[in-house]
């Protein structure tokens, strides 16, 4: 069951996103569920609900393809995503090491989101950049070779 | 086309895919993903077939059958792949047939067993809990991800038949589970709990909550019969555990007709009340004001005593009968013989009387014969649906199946006019949102706009009809500009609406007890009666008029004249050859005097001159306009016969009650409201001393000394066919798998699936000039809004049988009074609150359900909660033809009830 304890969120951004859509088809769900996201940071179940009385897709449609892709989040996330790399070659160079301080610092695991609403924490399969092993990714930036000492003053950079 | 599959020839119709030919035929291809009712989706690929030609191996499902196809299905190679699929599939398959419900009915266990696959590979069961899911605390169904084969069978039906769009798949791979949306429980979803998820799942994933551990499949026995809830009439099967002598569910096969496996809320989920412990089962007597048990021969004794004592000191006008729309036909028959033939009277009416009256005097007077004109399946190939004062998808929900389908699925356009925004709504071109009671303003702007235009079908008119040019005039007064006054539709709403019925090229009309319930309901009849033939809608494939019927059997308790008018067949009572025929037919004297409609009977008692009254089966206690005055006249009235299933409202205020079989008990018919009769069988044994309601009867009769007496239903139903032409040909035997549609004139007769085909049955279409009429009550400054009645989905009528099921109960708890949210907010009251809502004639407390189902300055209130019972509100004035009392209008107030 979805946490949905939020008070009521605004829904002006939504209805003014489905009015943008016009002509309403099932090829318009998915570009709707990503404005919607983009809107409110991920994807409330409350806006879904009004979404779909606005536009006539069906609430059980969305749901089921929010939660078939990984771009789609159905919590609220954090201000800013870290992604640290479980690829092969980070696996290697010291990766694991830098999940488990992560996990220390942010008090979190992998896939969940800090109290505070500061962080998101994921895992993923690999960023393509192999040759800066072990990497992370917050939000649009790489950081290469990383420590886990270096851990705590990386993320003290992002407020 | 012919294609040769395994060695055999076989035929195959255009559109059939390789499966469908294949299993019309009796060859039979594995498949767990394929059902008929749904577009199929190729996913399980258990039906994997060589096709010569093609490169590897194809799925039957989806390969459309081709002449000249050579098709194998059974090689080595193909039992291979899948015998291999199956293993995987048993690899998600995480339980033992030993303990699973669906044991001996589970396609997946079937296929385990043909395929011969070996102990390993079917799995481990895990042995654990279900986890919770979507249908945790659900009373109605369960679903069990651990023996879920994820076919999405369940998820299609809900999407593609229902159309609830509740369920859906969600995460993916191996984490792939059904579940609704944002995994809300079932209840709170937009599910109306159908159940066809359960009758689609091929393995025991989905499951009936109550019929877990109450017997497995192999060991049920199932009774084919026709449901008791509404008068689509669908054909269930009864599940009963023999040991137990209890209906462990209710299932349908797909294919049958009318509702090809579809079912219900209440079908499928509302049969508790059969074995229910408050059941009647010894005859009830009252002494010193209280009901106390006694023997059939006191209670049988003391009615005779006192109806002959009451007709001989009163004459035979001053008892009456009501007779019921739930019995069976055979019932009906026999009640309706006695009141005429052994007490001597007309004074025989049953709930008809409040629903379709004005139907049956409407399109007897405007075609010859007061029933639905069309056939149920033809719904799904109109062309335009024009639905006005009918709720399908709450009171007719599998009829509702096939006008989405029309629209759907094959483009048919669809017209809603009701002043409630019905869920038909969204598939709706137009939805005329008319103010309660201004229907005939309505439907006359319509043919003004098709005279207007030059829409009419003049050609039809011309030689079906007659009476076109006295119409005339009474359209061309109301115009869509003046209806728009009346009704607060737009003109130009109207307009269009009008354009599309008319254009269309078979455009059927559905209406209910919108239509009817009204001081106008004959007039409203006529009007939509005038609208059809002015278009040549009638006597036609796909088209027609068409009233859907309440009651399971109300079609058929008015074809067998359990109406003060009629005898069966609906032939006239002050007809003199027709009365001489039925005196010498049922050797007695007969009135010829029309008798007394319901109403009237409660107000002949309130006057003395209906001194006993016997109730069979019917509720007026909480059915009737105007309760307090029905109550009282209950009351009142000397002696009071109730012969019914349970202690009902109606049956506290009996001299002498009667325990009476109910459906699942009993061998009789039903005629559903297609007019199709349908045989009802008995599938449990009886409760405690109850009886089958026309033995009771004949025992009563034959206490007074009029010997009636039939050795069984179908000797009942012979004796039928031989008075009432319209049943001329029916007879057990011919039933026996699918039923016949009346007029079925002889033993050769096929039955009729539209009527009025080439002429009417009063010879010419008879137009009936209807100017438009106020309702009886208008808005006031004391109540000053418009108050309307009706069903919802989840019960049935007087909530005697389906609020017995606690399924039903968990989803629909209490009664409620719709109200405009900004009506709500003025008189200061939120959603949920306990509200007060008063007419001149009485009040009652319930709970306010705000939003926008009905428009500003209106509200509705359904009719099924004891607790709250809307008859106190509504008006008992009466159509001046059909004497149906205005159910739908009338003017109330609401205020925040008072706390403490």
């Amino acid at each position: 069951m979805q946490s949905t304890t939020q008070t009521s969120l605004d829904k002006g951004p939504a209805l003014k996103i489905c009015e943008s859509m016009g002509q309403i088809t099932s090829d318009s769900l998915i570009p709707i569920l990503q404005q919607i996201q983009d809107a409110y940071g991920y994807l409330p179940a409350e806006i879904l609900s009004e979404v779909s009385k606005q536009t006539g897709l069906q609430a059980s449609h969305m749901y089921g393809v929010a939660t078939f892709y990984e771009q789609f989040h159905l919590e609220p996330r954090g201000r800013h995503t870290i992604k640290c790399c479980r690829g092969t070659a980070c696996h290697v160079r010291g990766g694991r090491d830098i999940i488990s301080a992560l996990e220390r610092e942010l008090e979190v695991e992998e896939g969940q989101t800090t109290e505070d609403m500061r962080f998101t924490f994921e895992t993923v399969a690999c960023l393509g950049t192999c040759f800066l092993a072990p990497v992370i990714m917050i939000n649009n930036d790489y950081y290469g070779n990383v420590k886990a000492g270096k851990i705590k003053a990386i993320l003290d950079r992002y407020e | 086309m012919k294609l040769t599959i395994d060695g055999k020839q076989i035929t195959a119709r255009q559109g059939q895919t390789v499966l469908q030919a294949a299993l019309a035929n009796g060859i039979d291809i594995p498949n767990l993903c394929y059902d008929p009712r749904l577009v199929p989706s190729g996913s399980c690929r258990l039906c994997l077939v060589e096709i010569e030609g093609q490169r590897g191996l194809q799925p039957a499902c989806v390969f459309e059958a081709r002449d000249g196809l050579v098709v194998k299905t059974d090689t080595d190679e193909i039992r291979e792949i899948r015998k291999t699929i199956l293993e995987l599939l048993f690899q998600e398959h995480k339980a033992r047939c030993t303990v699973c419900d669906e044991n001996g009915r589970c396609s997946l266990q079937n296929y385990a067993y043909e395929y011969q696959l070996s102990e390993e590979s079917l799995g481990q069961a895990l042995g654990a809990e279900i986890v919770d899911n979507y249908t945790t605390g659900n009373l109605a169904l369960q679903y069990d991800p651990n023996k879920c084969i994820r076919c999405g069978r369940c998820v299609r039906i809900c999407d593609e038949v229902q159309m609830a769009h509740a369920l859906t798949f969600k995460n993916r791979a191996a984490e792939t589970e059904v579940t609704t949306a944002f995994d809300l429980p079932l209840n709170e979803s937009t599910c109306v709990l159908c159940g066809q998820c359960i009758s689609t799942c091929p393995t025991g994933a989905l499951y009936d909550r109550s019929a877990k551990g109450q017997g497995q499949a192999k060991d049920l026995v199932r009774t084919r019969t026709t449901c008791v809830y509404c008068g689509v009439g669908c054909q269930i099967d009864l599940n009963v555990n023999p040991k137990k002598n209890k209906i462990v569910r209710v299932t349908s096969e797909v294919g049958c007709i009318p509702n090809d496996g579809n079912l219900c809320v209440k079908g499928r989920f509302g049969m508790d009340f059969v074995g229910h412990p408050e059941r009647l089962t010894t005859p009830l007597i009252k002494r010193n004001g209280r009901l106390q048990e006694a023997t059939w021969n006191e209670a049988i004794g003391l009615i005779a005593e006192n109806l002959s004592k009451i007709k001989s000191e009163s004459g035979p006008d001053s008892i009456a009968g009501l007779s019921s729309a739930k019995c069976t036909n055979e019932d009906n028959y026999v009640f309706q013989k006695f009141i005429r033939a052994g007490i001597g009277t007309n004074n025989v009416d049953h709930c008809a009387r409040l629903c379709h009256a004005s139907t049956v005097a409407g399109l007897a007077r405007a075609f010859g014969s007061g029933a639905m004109t069309n056939s149920i399946d033809e719904f799904k190939n109109a062309r335009c649906i024009f639905v006005i004062g009918s709720n399908t998808p709450e009171a007719h929900p599998v009829i509702a199946l096939g006008v989405r389908e029309a629209v759907v699925r094959n483009d048919a356009e669809l017209i809603v006019a009701d002043p409630r925004e019905i869920e038909l709504v969204r598939y709706a071109k137009f939805h005329l949102q008319q103010q309660p009671g201004t229907d005939v303003a309505l439907i006359n702007a319509m043919m003004n706009v098709i005279l207007e235009e030059n829409l009419y079908d003049k050609e039809f008119i011309e030689q079906r009809t007659e009476g076109f040019e006295e119409i005339v005039d009474a359209i061309k007064e109301m115009t869509p500009e003046k209806a728009e006054k009346i009704t607060t539709v737009s003109a130009e709403a109207i307009r269009q609406a009008a354009r599309i019925y008319a254009k269309a090229d078979a455009a059927s009309i559905v209406f209910s007890m919108g239509i009817t319930q009204h001081t106008t309901g004959t007039d409203n009849v006529l009007s939509l009666a005038n609208l059809a033939m002015l278009t040549g809608n009638v006597g036609k494939q796909c088209a027609g008029v068409n009233p859907l019927r309440g009651q399971n059997n109300v079609q058929g308790a008015c074809d067998l004249g359990a109406l003060p008018n009629v005898y069966p067949g609906y032939q006239s009572v002050e007809d003199a050859d027709i009365h001489a025929k039925f005196e010498k037919a049922w050797n007695a004297k007969l009135s010829a005097k029309t008798g007394l409609t319901v109403v009237e009977m409660f107000h002949a008692i309130e006057d003395g001159s209906v001194r006993a009254l016997y109730l069979m089966g019917e509720n007026p206690a909480l059915s009737d306009p105007n309760l307090n005055r029905t109550r009282k006249a209950l009351e009142k009235v000397e002696f009071l016969i109730a012969q019914d299933v349970f202690l009902s409202e109606s049956a506290q205020y009996a001299d002498v009650v009667l325990p009476a079989f109910s459906f699942a008990e009993k061998e009789g018919t039903f005629t559903n409201t297609e007019r199709r009769i349908q045989r009802v069988r008995k599938a449990v044994n009886p409760p405690g001393q109850s009886r089958d309601d026309w033995r009771i009867v004949c025992e009563i009769a034959t206490a007074m000394g009029i010997p009636m007496q039939y050795e069984n239903a179908s000797e009942i139903m012979d004796e039928i066919a031989s008075v009432s032409p319209l049943y001329g040909g029916i007879a057990y035997d011919r039933i026996e798998s699918v039923g016949l549609q009346w007029p079925c004139l002889d033993r050769d007769h096929p039955g009729t699936k539209y009527l009025h085909k080439g002429e009417f049955k009063r010879g010419k279409g008879k137009f009936h000039p209807v100017r438009f009429r106020e309702p009886a009550e208008a808005p006031s400054d004391e109540f000053p809004m418009i108050l309307s009645t009706g069903r919802q989905l989840y019960q049935y009528h007087t909530g005697t049988l389906s609020r017995k099921s606690p399924a039903i109960d968990q989803k629909s708890p209490t009664g409620y009074v719709e109200i405009h949210f900004k009506d709500a907010k003025e008189y200061g009251i939120e959603d949920g609150d306990s509200v007060e809502v008063s007419t001149t004639r009485g009040k009652v407390t319930t709970k306010a359900s705000v939003g926008t189902q009905v428009a500003k300055g209106w509200l509705f209130m359904p009719f099924h909660f004891a607790e709250g019972p809307a008859n106190m509100l509504t008006n008992d004035a009466l159509d001046p033809i059909a004497k149906i009392p205005e159910f739908k209008v009338c003017a109330a107030k609401i205020r925040a009830a008072q706390v403490g």
